[in-house]
């Protein structure tokens, strides 16, 4: 009986701290709102360069190439933006200020979930306004309130994947370059993927790659959820990924944390 | 009989090949200033750290209020504050932010209340609101030590309080942890400055390559070591006396 209240009162104060985290470093993100209009403006930036340059020379075989598109800008914009979050963290490591938390009575990881939400928070008023932009430059959806849920609960995992990815570098980086660094090939992978165009064109061992990482699937399944059509398997194979990084970043995350303490 | 606020006994830590702490013994009793004395890199802060529960010993044992650092690492964080070169206070965040966050994960009841009494106390109210990038030095440590005092924890960790801080923010760091202790506290300090600790200890200890090599009051080391010289000597007043007469003249204009 005793055991239970305890644990009770643990769980509680986790909920109680998370949230005394997530206050402060969302207070960071709007006292530094550089770091969320340059996250937004660089992929806006983007899809007006592919819709305004180079669209009218690719072959998507699909009549609105804004639709086609845009998952791949909104990963684009959720692999910079995590950036952020493994800067914060490094910040914090730098300063000392994670010190101060782990000698005070409080759950050890309510100081990372702090970060993680505050990057699920930030990229998702990115995310929305880069929609925004899109809708102005002819983004079109059929999709019904069902597909837009599993489009924004697959963004979600990605954003929650990375951002663990991120806390590992923000975790270990050795300068402020190196925390940010990290994020330069996640950037890049929309590149070799279904993101701008189809895979069908590339040559074979770059069609192989584009086929099989995990931007793709969940490019394609973002795709066909927002036209309204049906979903392949690819959506599986987009969760497999999301979760599967999750997981495995999250290990790591929490052993990097806990290595500090050795 | 007093009551043993920290014991430590043989406590061992290297960095791969590099051994830090050769085997430290000592006890701190409760309610004193007890002054942990070495040069740079000898091993005060690897010491806190484990005191603190953020760093796990190599061997030995160290207890802090009663409870096992290594195995009752929760219990020992509920005991005491960490303030100093170890920790640091949020820059991006106002003054008075940073302790009612500090109040809220220490789960008092009126975080807002105690944060407005703190800043009083510790001559913050005008800077209240300012984010701590604009603070001095010694308001960042003015600010840092109210931020261990949120919760009342009956142990203080001080790791190096006055380093970097000019002679005034110096004295007025002195007051505050004699007026700490005097509240029946326990403060744990470490310094690299000898005036430091004859001016605030009860109990000095000195760290050197691993070992505590002289422990005891200021009277006792004064007793154990060099003997005793007369010597005359015009007494002229030091720089540092100097500096503040000049400085406390300016500031009564």
């Amino acid at each position: 009986m005793e055991m239970t209240q305890k644990q009770g009162t643990i769980q509680n104060h986790f909920f109680s701290d998370m949230s005394v985290m997530l206050g402060r470093s969302m207070r960071h993100i709007f006292r530094s709102l550089d770091t969320i209009i340059t996250v937004t403006i660089m992929p806006i930036a983007m899809m007006l360069l592919f819709v305004y340059v180079f669209g009218g020379a690719i072959q998507t075989g699909t009549a609105n190439y804004v639709n086609y598109l845009v998952p791949g800008i909104l990963l684009i914009a959720i692999a910079s933006g995590i950036s952020y979050t493994a800067f914060r963290l490094f910040i914090d490591v730098q300063r000392g200020i994670i010190e101060r938390f782990r000698s005070m009575p409080i759950a050890p990881s309510t100081l990372l979930w702090g970060h993680v939400l505050t990057s699920l928070v930030s990229n998702a008023i990115s995310l929305v306004v880069i929609m925004l932009v899109a809708l102005l430059m002819g983004f079109r959806s059929s999709a019904g309130i069902l597909s837009w849920l599993a489009v924004v609960g697959i963004l979600a995992l990605f954003t929650l994947a990375l951002t663990w990815v991120a806390v590992i570098a923000g975790l270990t980086a050795k300068s402020t370059d190196g925390a940010g660094a990290f994020s330069y090939p996640l950037i890049f992978l929309p590149f070799i993927s279904s993101a701008f165009v189809p895979t069908r064109t590339m040559p074979p061992v770059v069609r192989a790659f584009a086929e099989n990482q995990p931007v793709t699937a969940i490019v394609d399944s973002i795709r066909a959820l927002l036209a309204g059509q049906p979903v392949s398997q690819d959506i599986w194979v987009a969760l497999a990924w999301c979760v599967g990084i999750l997981v495995v970043a999250y290990i790591f995350a929490m052993r990097a944390y806990k290595k500090r303490a050795s | 009989m007093q009551n043993i606020a920290i014991q430590v006994n043989d406590i061992q830590k290297s960095y791969k090949k590099l051994n830090v702490l050769k085997g430290v013994n000592f006890t701190v009793d409760q309610g004193s200033i007890f002054a942990l004395l070495g040069s740079n890199g000898a091993g005060k802060t690897t010491l806190i750290n484990i005191l603190t529960t953020l760093l796990k010993q190599d061997g030995g044992t160290a207890m802090v209020n009663g409870f096992d650092v290594a195995s009752q690492p929760a219990h020992v964080r509920q005991s005491f504050s960490l303030t100093g070169q170890a920790a640091a206070v949020d820059e991006m965040l106002t003054g008075r932010e940073n302790l009612i966050m500090i109040a809220r994960l220490r789960h008092v009841t009126q975080p807002r209340q105690v944060a407005d009494d703190l800043l009083t106390r510790f001559g913050l109210t005008d800077a209240a609101n300012r984010r701590v990038s604009t603070y001095s030095g010694g308001m960042r440590r003015r600010l840092d030590l109210a931020m261990s005092l949120v919760g009342t924890p009956p142990i203080l960790f001080l790791d190096e309080p006055t380093t970097g801080l000019d002679p005034e923010g110096r004295i007025e760091v002195w007051n505050m942890v004699k007026e700490l202790a005097d509240g029946g506290r326990t403060v744990f300090l470490t310094t690299q400055y000898l005036d430091e600790a004859e001016q605030l200890a009860d109990h000095i200890a000195i760290l050197h390559e691993g070992k505590i090599i002289a422990s005891g009051t200021l009277m006792e080391l004064k007793k154990r070591f060099p003997p005793a010289q007369k010597e005359y000597v015009e007494k002229q007043p030091t720089l540092e006396e100097i500096f503040l007469a000049i400085i406390g003249k300016k500031e009564a204009l």
